[in-house]
C-alpha cells in the first residue's frame, strides 16, 4: 500500500531537513576536533595554533627523544595487551555460560559483569587502591591489570553474547550428533562462528584499557606511569606540542586497527 | 547454550568478587571508620552539613542530565537517519560515530583545548565575524564542559537508539501513512514510542559516562568548576583523607545508581507499550 500522495509532502521534506541538518551538525561535531588536533599536530612552531604555519614532521621527530613518553607508551601497550588476553579468555567462558541461559543466578551475574560501566570507575579504581593497601601490597603492574580486567571485561562479554544467542543451536546438536565431544565442536563450530564477535569485542577491551584513566589514576605508580596519565598531566601542566605529535600518532594508529576490524571483523555490524 | 556449561562463569565470577565486590565492601567499610571511632557515619554527617559538598554532588548529577538531553536531541537524529540508510552509508556513519569513541578520550578533549582556548578556532572566528570583541571563556566554563561531554559521549546514545530503529517494522509507519497521519505526526506518535527502549539505555549509558568523565571535567573545567570525581580525588591523594574519600566514593556510587535505577524503571515501562 502506496501513501496517499500530495503534489508535495511539505511535512516529510521538513522533518528530512531538520534531521538532516541536525545530524550534520552532530557528525561534524564529532569528527571535527580529532581532524583539527591532527592537522595542529603538523606545525612547525612553538605554539598549538590552527590553521598551522605549515606542515612539518618536527614535533613527530622530537618525540623520538622524550624517554618518559615512550616508557608510559610500552607500559600502557602491556597493561592493554594482557587486560585484552584476560578479558578474552575469561569473558568468552563467562558469555557461554551466560547466553541463553535463563537461571537466576545467570542473570544475577550477567548484571554484575556489566556493572562496571555503570558504575563511576574513578570510586571503584579507589577502592581498588584501599583494598590492595589493606593487603599490604603496593600499587603494581598485576594489580593495574586486574584492575583494568574488571572495567574492560564487559566490552568482549557484550558482543560474544550477542553472537552466541545468533548462533543456531542446532549446529551444536549436529556436531555432537556426529561424535563431536564439547572441547572439539567448541574449537570447530562455535569458535568459528563467534570469532567476528569475539575480536570485535577484543578490539574495544584493548582500546579501553589503553585509553582508561580513572583506574590508572589510583593503580599506576612513578614506576608504572600509563600514557593517558602521562598525557593527562603534561595538558594540565605545561602544553607541550609534543602532546600534539603523541596524539596525533594514537589517532592514526586508532585509524589503522579501526580499518582492520572493520575489514577482518565486521566491526560496525558488531557494533549495532 | 545447555545448563552445564552454567560452571564455565565461575573463574570471572570469582574474579569479581575478589577484585570487585570485595573493594567496594572495603570502601564502604572504610567510609564509615574515622581516627576517633571505629564505626561512626561521621564522614556522611561532615559530607551532607556541607554546602560546598553536597553542591558538587548536585551539580555533578545536573551536568550529567544535561550533557545527556543534549546527547539525545543531536544523537536521535542520526540514529535516524542511519537506520535509513543503504548499508553501505550505514556502515560509514556507524564507523565515524564510533571513531570518537575509540579514539583516546585525552586526545579528544585535548582537542577541545586548542579549539576552545583564547586563541582558539572558536573565538578567532567570533571576532573575525564581529560577535564578540573580547575572547569568549570557554575554557573553564560549564557550557564548556557540556559541549565537549557531548562530543564525547554521544555515541553512547547513537549505538542502542540505532538498534532498536534497524529491528523496528517498517510496515508500523506505513501504516500510520495509510492511515492519514503525516511524517512528524508518525514519528512523534509510532517511531518514537516504538524506540524508546533504545533511548533510555543511551540515557543510561551516557549520563553514567558523563558524571564520572574525569579526564574531560578536570581538563575543561579546570581547578575552579570541581565534580565528584575530581572531589574523591582530591580527598584521596590531596588531602589523603581516605574515609572521607571512602564516604564521598560511596554516596557519588549510591546517587549515580539511582540515577539509572529510575532510568531502567521508566524503560521497562516504555517496554510494554512496544509489545502491546
Amino acid at each position: 500500500m502506496a501513501a496517499p500522495k500530495h503534489s508535495l509532502d511539505w511535512e516529510a521534506i521538513s522533518l528530512c531537513l531538520v534531521f538532516g541538518a541536525l545530524a550534520a551538525v552532530a557528525i561534524l561535531f564529532l569528527v571535527g576536533p580529532t581532524l583539527i588536533m591532527l592537522l595542529t599536530s603538523f606545525t612547525p612552531s612553538q605554539s598549538l595554533k590552527f590553521p598551522p604555519d605549515g606542515l612539518s614532521l618536527r614535533w613527530y621527530v622530537a618525540l623520538l627523544d622524550a624517554d618518559q613518553m615512550q616508557a608510559a607508551a610500552w607500559n600502557s601497550l602491556v597493561v592493554a595487551f594482557w587486560t585484552t588476553v584476560f578479558s578474552v579468555v575469561l569473558g568468552t567462558a563467562a558469555a557461554l555460560g551466560i547466553a541463553r541461559n535463563r537461571s537466576v543466578l545467570a542473570r544475577a551475574c550477567d548484571v554484575l559483569f556489566m556493572s562496571p560501566l555503570l558504575l563511576p570507575a574513578l570510586a571503584f579504581g579507589f577502592a581498588a587502591l584501599i583494598f590492595i593497601h589493606k593487603l599490604g601490597f603496593a600499587p603494581s603492574i598485576p594489580f593495574l591489570v586486574l584492575g583494568h580486567i574488571v572495567v574492560c571485561v564487559p566490552f568482549v562479554l557484550r558482543t560474544t553474547i550477542a553472537a552466541l544467542s545468533q548462533l543456531d543451536p542446532a549446529l551444536l546438536d549436529a556436531s555432537y550428533s556426529l561424535g563431536g565431544g564439547r572441547l572439539m565442536t567448541f574449537r570447530r563450530v562455535t569458535l568459528p562462528l563467534i570469532a567476528p564477535g569475539l575480536a570485535a569485542g577484543a578490539f574495544l577491551a584493548f582500546m579501553a584499557s589503553f585509553d582508561n584513566v580513572p583506574v590508572s589514576l589510583f593503580l599506576a605508580d612513578e614506576r608504572t606511569e600509563v600514557l593517558p596519565i602521562h598525557l593527562w598531566q603534561q595538558i594540565e601542566t605545561n602544553l607541550d606540542v609534543r602532546t600534539a605529535a603523541v596524539s596525533g600518532l594514537i589517532v592514526i594508529f586508532t585509524l589503522i586497527l579501526m580499518l582492520l576490524a572493520e575489514r577482518l571483523a565486521g566491526l560496525t555490524r558488531q557494533m549495532r | 547454550m545447555n545448563s552445564n556449561q552454567s560452571p564455565l562463569v565461575l573463574p570471572l565470577a570469582a574474579l569479581f568478587v575478589a577484585f570487585f565486590v570485595a573493594p567496594l565492601i572495603v570502601l564502604l567499610a572504610l567510609s564509615l571508620t574515622a581516627d576517633t571511632a571505629a564505626w561512626t557515619a561521621a564522614n556522611y554527617v561532615k559530607f551532607f552539613t556541607d554546602r560546598f559538598n553536597y553542591s558538587i554532588l548536585w551539580d555533578t548529577l545536573f551536568l550529567g542530565l544535561k550533557a545527556t538531553l543534549v546527547c539525545l536531541v543531536f544523537g536521535y537524529p542520526i540514529a535516524w537517519i542511519c537506520a535509513r540508510a543503504s548499508a553501505r552509508w550505514q556502515s560509514v556513519l556507524i564507523f565515524l560515530v564510533i571513531l570518537p569513541v575509540l579514539t583516546s578520550v585525552v586526545v579528544r578533549t585535548f582537542a577541545w583545548i586548542v579549539i576552545l582556548g583564547r586563541q582558539g578556532i572558536l573565538n578567532q572566528l567570533a571576532l573575525g565575524i564581529g560577535l564578540t570583541r573580547e575572547p569568549l571563556r570557554l575554557l573553564y566554563s560549564e557550557p564548556g564542559v557540556i559541549m565537549v561531554l557531548v562530543q564525547v559521549q554521544m555515541p553512547l546514545m547513537v549505538l542502542p537508539i540505532l538498534t532498536v530503529l534497524t529491528k523496528l517494522d517498517p510496515n508500523l509507519a506505513d501504516a500510520s501513512h495509510v492511515l492519514g497521519a503525516g511524517e512528524w505526526r508518525t514519528l512523534w506518535r509510532v517511531t518514537l514510542p516504538l524506540s524508546l527502549p533504545g533511548v533510555i539505555a543511551g540515557c543510561i549509558l551516557t549520563y553514567s559516562a558523563c558524571v564520572t568523565a574525569f579526564v574531560t571535567q578536570t581538563l575543561i573545567g579546570g581547578a575552579r568548576l570541581i565534580y565528584m570525581p575530581l572531589n574523591i580525588y582530591q580527598q584521596a591523594i590531596g588531602a589523603n583523607n581516605w574515609p572521607f574519600a571512602a564516604a564521598i566514593s560511596v554516596i557519588f556510587m549510591v546517587a549515580v545508581l539511582a540515577v539509572v535505577a529510575l532510568l531502567a524503571m521508566m524503560g521497562r515501562r516504555s517496554e510494554s507499550y512496544g509489545g502491546a
